[in-house]
């Protein structure tokens, strides 16, 4: 591709290129496409495999010629992938299978049937759906952060300047920075990494340093465990992310920009580095840009696995080589960040949302969303929730919706006991919280936080102690030791949850719990201990039942705890085959095989729960 | 532990390639790790004699960061996701029995034999496929703790490909 010069070689280039992309899609270049789903989630389920066996198979076929193959971004609809969409009929199958291929390439590809039996079907309705955009699962949402996903090859810009990209850039530098700036504030965005500080104000404080040097970090150390919207943005289509983050320098008058990423995450990290050296090869990174003043360049630092480094000063300090230990604020990144010059760090999803308001507007941005919450937000949804997925909704959108319309309700008839949002910063809801419209304020008004966007459904059989207990596990493994109250607090605080999950606590630990929570919120210095008491805290103000059932009854409501439940075979579901006793690692189960019902002995019992997986007819049970 | 020489030309050139970067620590020990698998205290020496860091500072990073680790680990790491959408799944259960087959005692210990490191991880991003685990990068979709045995046994007779 020839290197794109000024405004007018990018208005051609984006003009030709959406040509052909809508030729793809109509079909209107005499062939047909196929595209498969090139997500992570997907890829762990054998995407790849379909992928080379669907090239394979049109080869066979001598159909290379006649049929385009590529892998696109996440489709959302995770617990259905992998998926295989084909153009110009817009027919998507879902969990398509490798031994799944030869058909769709001879029914399909060749005598143009659709293979209903891999067509999406409603549960509760039985519909068939084989367009996308018709399944309920969509209904409900607005794709703004995650445009391009699952439509483009995310290793191909021209996919992308076919599909909005950089439109947005070439409209911020037909305008003075403080110009954009002030399209951003106009536009309501706040910071979708978590604490949802206004984007706009982050860019002035950093625009209005006098100083030589200034950097834009785009904040992709998404560690929250259960949340995967950075990633699959990066994975879905990076130009749309590098985009806003060369307009976010053209705003402040930064000329580099670093991402910072998971290292856990190696797909998204090749595709932005494709990304950013293509983009560098045709003139849109590098020096004078489409022909102005302004020059930016961009590069990559990989995470080490510190949770602590999504905290925004710790990773300054981590791509400074340092231990990612945070900072005390003031001053503030804006003044003094990365190498002490003015830097502005921004989450992925926020850099994702920039393209979109230049291109469109802050006014029709700020259409979507409630009053003080613009746009959307994208939720990782998961646990116990029929669809598992990515989803992005407008700001506004109540809780309920999102689990049962979106989310399909919680399976096997199991009931809803409560969801977290925020991650081990946030809290968990319950069912008098279904009610409520999702946005910043609302959440954090209920005890919890937007967070970056982790959605856990949890049934009954999960037990809030042990909730809390995990995320304190977890943040006491990652608290990075520099302050004290963090240090010592949650190791305190996972201490008394242990002694209650063990049946051991008293009525005095939830008091003590109560305390040093407030002692670690209030001492800690940065956002990682800050919040760290939040699962503890809002557990123990809505399932407070729980906690005392653990403390008064020794009994797990939700039988999760080990230390206070028992496996139970009934004896009259038993048909005495053995296959329990067989499994069990430690003999703990006895019975005459064809003659004798089988039982536990609770004293041997490890409670591993092999056996309960291991029976076909549902005869052990926990109590 | 003497290094060898060529895996100390290795890592001066390591070093080299991120000349021009202003603090370089952060790559330079990726790659290291990428490359021989862990950080010796040998091996940050060298580091420290290229770069001009004190060892004591390069330490205080491999230390902290979960990536970079001292010891060699296993043939097979096997990574138990304990990602809240896993966690809540029954993931527990499943790097319990992980442990229990291969005698461990916790996370991050490595059988003697050297074939077999347990990491828990925090969410591989697989959360439709909960739970699941990775042995090396093959990841293994909606665990039961039965699926656990047949799966260690298959590596431990060599079943299957590295």
């Amino acid at each position: 591709m020839a290197k794109i010069r000024n405004a007018q070689d990018l208005a051609k280039k984006i003009g030709e290129c959406e040509g052909c992309l809508k030729a793809k899609f109509e079909g209107k270049d005499g062939k047909r496409a196929i595209v498969i789903c090139g997500g992570t989630g997907c890829l762990s389920n054998k995407s790849q495999d379909i992928h080379d066996a669907i090239v394979n198979k049109l080869k066979e076929k001598g159909l290379e010629n006649k049929v385009t193959v590529n892998f696109v971004g996440c489709f959302g609809f995770c617990s259905q992938g992998p998926f295989v969409k084909i153009f110009p009929e817009n027919t998507l199958y879902r969990m398509v299978k490798l031994s799944d291929v030869d058909k769709i390439i001879e029914n399909d590809i060749v005598n143009h049937q659709v293979c209903e039996d891999l067509v999406y079907v409603d549960p509760n309705t039985q519909t068939k759906y084989p367009k996308q955009e018709d399944i309920p699962f969509y209904a409900k949402q607005k794709r703004v952060a995650l445009h391009g996903s699952s439509m483009i090859d995310p290793e191909n810009v021209e996919e992308a300047l076919g599909y909005d990209s950089f439109k947005g850039l070439a409209k911020a530098l037909t305008m003075k920075p403080q110009e954009v700036i002030d399209e951003i504030l106009k536009s309501g965005l706040r910071g979708r990494g978590g604490a949802g500080f206004p984007t706009g104000r982050k860019w002035q404080f950093a625009h209005d340093q006098d100083n030589k040097m200034k950097y834009v970090v785009c904040n992709g150390d998404e560690g929250d465990p259960g949340a995967f919207m950075d990633r699959s943005m990066l994975e879905a289509n990076p130009f749309n992310v590098i985009e806003g983050m060369i307009i976010a320098g053209y705003a402040i008058g930064a000329k580099e920009g670093y991402f910072y990423v998971r290292a856990e995450y190696p797909i998204a990290v090749m595709r932005l580095k494709k990304a950013i050296e293509t983009l560098n090869k045709i003139g849109l990174l590098g020096r004078h840009i489409l022909g102005t003043d302004f020059s930016f360049q961009a590069h990559i630092r990989l995470g080490a696995g510190a949770f602590v480094c999504g905290e925004e000063t710790a990773l300054l300090n981590s791509i400074e080589g340092k231990r990612g230990m945070p900072r005390p604020r003031p001053p503030f990144p804006a003044i003094k960040g990365l190498w002490q010059k003015p830097t502005i760090i921004n989450n992925v999803e926020t850099l994702a949302n920039v393209p979109y308001i230049l291109r469109v507007g802050a006014a029709e941005y700020a259409k979507v969303g409630t009053e003080k919450s613009k746009g959307t937000k994208v939720f990782a949804l998961g646990g116990k929730v029929n669809n598992v997925g990515l989803v992005e909704v407008p700001m506004g959108l109540t809780l309920k919706e999102l689990v049962y319309d979106i989310g399909g309700g919680v399976p096997n008839g199991k009931k809803f006991k409560a969801i977290q949002t925020g991650g081990p910063s946030g809290g968990c809801l319950t069912v008098k919280n279904l009610d409520t419209p999702i946005d910043y304020d609302n959440l954090i008004a209920q005890g919890s936080m937007m967070g970056s966007g982790g959605a856990i459904v949890m049934d009954e059989d999960n037990c809030m102690v042990n909730i809390a207990k995990f995320y304190m596990e977890f943040i006491a493994d990652e608290s990075c030791g520099k302050c004290t109250p963090c240090r010592v607090g949650t190791k305190r605080i996972l201490e008394i949850l242990t002694k209650i999950t063990k049946g051991q606590g008293t009525m005095q630990d939830l008091d003590y719990l109560q305390e040093l929570s407030f002692a670690t919120k209030n001492g800690a210095l940065c956002g990682l201990g800050q919040t760290a008491a939040n699962p503890v805290l809002s557990t123990m103000k809505n399932f407070r039942d729980e906690y005392e059932a653990h403390v008064r009854d020794h009994k797990c409501p939700a039988h999760e705890c080990k230390d206070l439940m028992e496996y139970v075979i009934d004896p009259n579901k038993c048909k005495k085959c053995s296959m329990c006793a067989r499994g069990c690692p430690v003999g703990a189960i006895t019975g005459v095989v064809g003659k004798e019902a089988f039982k536990i002995d609770p004293k041997k019992c490890i409670k591993c729960g092999a056996c309960m997986s291991t029976c076909k007819f549902g005869a052990i049970s926990k109590r | 532990m003497a290094i060898q020489n060529i895996a100390k030309e290795r890592i001066i050139e390591i070093c080299n390639l991120y000349k021009n970067e202003p603090t370089p620590l952060m790559m330079i020990l990726s790659d290291i790790q990428k490359e021989f698998g862990y950080i010796p205290l040998e091996v940050q020496e060298i580091v420290s004699e290229q770069i001009g860091l004190p060892v004591a500072e390069i330490y205080g990073v491999v230390t902290f960061y979960s990536f970079f680790s001292l010891k060699p680990k296993g043939k097979y790491v096997i990574g138990v996701c304990l990602g809240t959408a896993c966690y809540v799944k029954g993931s527990q259960a499943i790097i319990d029995k992980v442990l229990e087959v291969l005698k461990l005692k916790k996370a991050g210990d490595s059988t003697e034999d050297g074939l077999f490191t347990v990491d828990a991880l925090r969410c591989i991003g697989a959360c439709a496929l909960a739970p699941t685990m990775k042995i090396n990068d093959r990841v293994f979709p909606k665990l039961k703790v039965s699926d656990i045995p047949g799966i260690i046994k298959d590596y431990q007779e060599g079943k299957v490909e590295a």
